[in-house]
């Protein structure tokens, strides 16, 4: 077992990856010799080399259409997108050509793809480079969507998603960079698709992603403290979608939370509410609430951050009030 | 024209032989021949959306194909029919497409502007401008690092050459050395609009190339001689580690952009100038004159009409795609599955 921080799980991720297989590469803006602007790549060039750890041109579109055309092809490349916020100007490539190539071709194509990005806020960065855009690539068919809470998950998701045949858009959250935890050593690997129950309690679901589990588990200690026992679930893949955890959750407690980063119209919870709604309505106790971000571009003060998304203390109250 | 412009001539004397040049005839005699009939289905409502011809444009598909091999990768548009056929993919399969039929190249998922056929390294048709230029170059990026001494060939518009990808993607093919050959089709407009009216230089490419350390490559795409001589000497010098190119080809569609485009915003004699350098009747008339007989010539011309009719009778004898096909392969493992 060692301490690994998030960001170093992703090297590590990365490198267990490109030490298993030689067609996997990493392009990406600074991967290289600057080892990211988060340092989540550091050391990677030295070990794997310029070929296989590549610098960029600021070139968002030729980054993916590269990788697009080179997972085509027979490798099996990671491409970084610094901030999620600049998949706006790949979308075309991201939206248009990866997602749909190979349905459009008729299976003719597979495009065994990672796109690894920075979301989320919680580091004073503005409207531009906080967002949690984990819901754009959701829309899409054809993108699979992972957000990863721990650095274990890091390690172990990033491995999945590497060996997936089909394009993973990987949202790394920048507020999580830091945080550290015992990863197993030796090769990890997790599997797409699977939600995990962190917390058991009988009186809610809380559902939860990236940044927002850690809160989830803070206000579940409170409410255990007010005698409300929540269960609590990392969501960690929105595409596929565990609806058999979640919804299985909702089943037992009859209450479902979501607690969601992104502002608030068409996030996650959304389809996830939607969901619960129409195939467990016969157990539900009272609504489902989504707690969210409002419906705002994010603002880079730290009160005005720190009071626009989801708190610790914004959960407990409103599961409080929604329960009473 | 500029006069840098690369006619024919250069390319005989560098030693096509007869074979070749019958076989450059006979994929522009086909690509005409299947075009008029996609038009004609289109008229019948049988094609159905929308496609885009390469009517008079056909020189460039036939000249780049006859110089690539056949596990080199092509990329094109939209107006892709042409280069897809060029590279040998089935023509009945490729009519059956167009017609939304369970027999197309790519069952009907796709439609007349997604041709693709990996068999034959056609790597696809892209339908947003720009798009398929970065993909390209990722192509070129795997055959590069495995070695392969494959080629990517990226075929465009002029309209193309003033979208951010045109010049992302290459950036990136000129920094990383990347084997790949850009050849963008100047016909003049980018739909409806003259490409002069629209672009800070006269030449949409060549112009740029020099942005990019590259040559300025400007080419009689009415030629497929001329075509067949620039692109042979940009794969080879792709293929050899000399990096990418970017052709210019000047070309001219016959037609309007897209099915009933009529094409009006054209001047008449802007139109019958370039009619006199279809590159069909032109090539044809230059073979005979270097004595290719006749009865060769028109037994060319009588195989291509027989294969679009029989490419035809196929494609409509094929059935409509069944429905389940609505939910299969949006992930590798067949399914449309997003849930559990
Ligand atoms: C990004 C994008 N913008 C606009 C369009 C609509 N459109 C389709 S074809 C076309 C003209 C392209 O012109 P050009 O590159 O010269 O190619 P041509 O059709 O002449 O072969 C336009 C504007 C599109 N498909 N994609
Ligand atoms: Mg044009």
């Amino acid at each position: 077992m060692a301490q690994l921080s998030y960001r170093e799980a992703v090297a590590a991720g990365i490198a267990q990856e490109m030490e298993r297989d030689p067609t996997v590469y990493l392009i990406g803006e600074d991967v290289g010799a600057a080892g990211g602007v988060f340092k989540a790549t550091v050391g990677l060039l030295e070990r794997f080399g310029p070929d296989r750890v590549r610098d960029t041109p600021i070139s968002e579109q030729a980054i993916i259409g590269a990788a697009m055309g080179a997972a085509m092809t027979g490798l099996r490349p990671i491409a970084e997108i610094m901030f999620s916020d600049f998949l706006a100007t790949c979308w075309d490539l991201v939206a248009n050509q990866v997602a749909k190539t190979r349905y459009m071709t008729g299976g003719q194509v597979s495009i065994p793809l990672v796109i690894r990005t920075a979301n989320g806020g919680g580091v004073r960065f503005g409207a531009q480079h906080s967002q949690s855009l984990e819901n754009w690539a959701m829309a899409v068919p054809g993108l699979k969507v992972v957000a990863p809470s721990t650095p274990a998950d890091v390690v172990g998701l990033l491995a999945a998603a590497v060996r997936d045949p089909d394009p993973v858009v990987f949202y790394e959250h920048k507020s999580l960079y830091a945080a550290k935890e015992e990863v197993p050593d030796g090769e990890h690997v997790d599997a797409l698709g699977t939600a995990r129950v962190l917390r058991q309690g009988d009186d809610l679901t809380i559902a939860a992603l990236a940044a927002m589990v850690p809160r989830a588990l803070d206000a579940a200690d409170r409410l255990a403290a007010h005698g409300v026992f929540a269960e609590v679930i990392d969501v960690r893949s929105l595409i596929p979608l565990d609806t058999r955890t979640i919804l299985g959750s909702v089943r037992k407690t009859g209450r479902l939370f979501t607690v969601e980063e992104n502002p608030r119209v068409l996030g996650w919870g959304a389809e996830v509410a939607s969901l619960a709604a129409e195939e467990c309505f016969d157990s539900l106790d009272g609504p489902i609430v989504r707690i969210t971000t409002p419906h705002v571009p994010l603002p880079a003060a730290d009160a005005l951050e720190d009071a626009a998304v989801p708190s610790v203390e914004r959960i407990v109250e409103t599961v409080v009030a929604g329960m009473g | 024209m500029t006069d840098t412009t690369i006619h024919a001539g250069a390319a005989a004397a560098e030693g096509l032989d007869r074979d070749s040049r019958l076989a450059l005839y006979r994929l522009v005699a086909e690509i005409r021949t299947f075009e008029k009939r996609a038009y004609d289905l289109f008229l019948q409502s049988l094609v159905k959306g929308t496609s885009h011809l390469s009517l008079g444009q056909e020189a460039i598909a036939a000249g780049v194909a006859l110089a690539m091999r056949p596990d080199d990768y092509t990329f094109c548009t939209y107006r892709g029919h042409a280069h897809t056929l060029a590279r040998g993919a089935p023509m009945a399969a490729v009519m059956a497409e167009l017609l939304g039929r369970e027999g197309g190249l790519l069952a009907g998922k796709g439609g007349s502007m997604h041709l693709t056929s990996v068999e034959h390294g056609v790597m696809g048709s892209y339908a947003i401008v720009g798009a398929h230029l970065p993909i390209a170059a990722g192509a070129a990026w795997s055959a590069q690092v495995r070695g392969t001494g494959q080629v990517a060939v990226c075929f465009f518009g002029d309209g193309t050459t003033n979208i951010g990808a045109f010049h992302e993607a290459l950036n990136l093919a000129a920094v990383w050395k990347l084997p790949v050959v850009f050849v963008c089709e100047n016909n003049l407009y980018m739909e409806y609009t003259p490409i002069g009216a629209v672009t800070a230089v006269p030449n949409p490419a060549a112009d740029r190339a020099s942005a990019y350390g590259l040559e300025p490559i400007v080419v009689d795409g009415n030629d497929p001689e001329a075509v067949w001589a620039v692109a042979r000497a940009a794969i080879a010098r792709a293929r050899e580690g000399g990096g990418p190119s970017l052709i210019e080809a000047k070309t001219y569609r016959h037609g309007g952009h897209s099915r009933a485009d009529p094409g009006k915003y054209r001047p008449d004699e802007e139109v019958r100038e370039w009619m006199t350098r279809d590159p069909l009747t032109t090539y044809r008339a230059r073979l005979a004159a270097e004595g290719v007989e006749e009865s060769t010539l028109s037994g060319i011309d009588a195989d291509a009409l027989a294969k679009v009719d029989l490419a035809t009778a196929q494609a409509k004898d094929s059935p409509p795609p069944p429905v389940a096909l609505v939910e299969r392969d949006v992930w590798s493992d067949g399914s449309a599955t997003w849930r559990n």
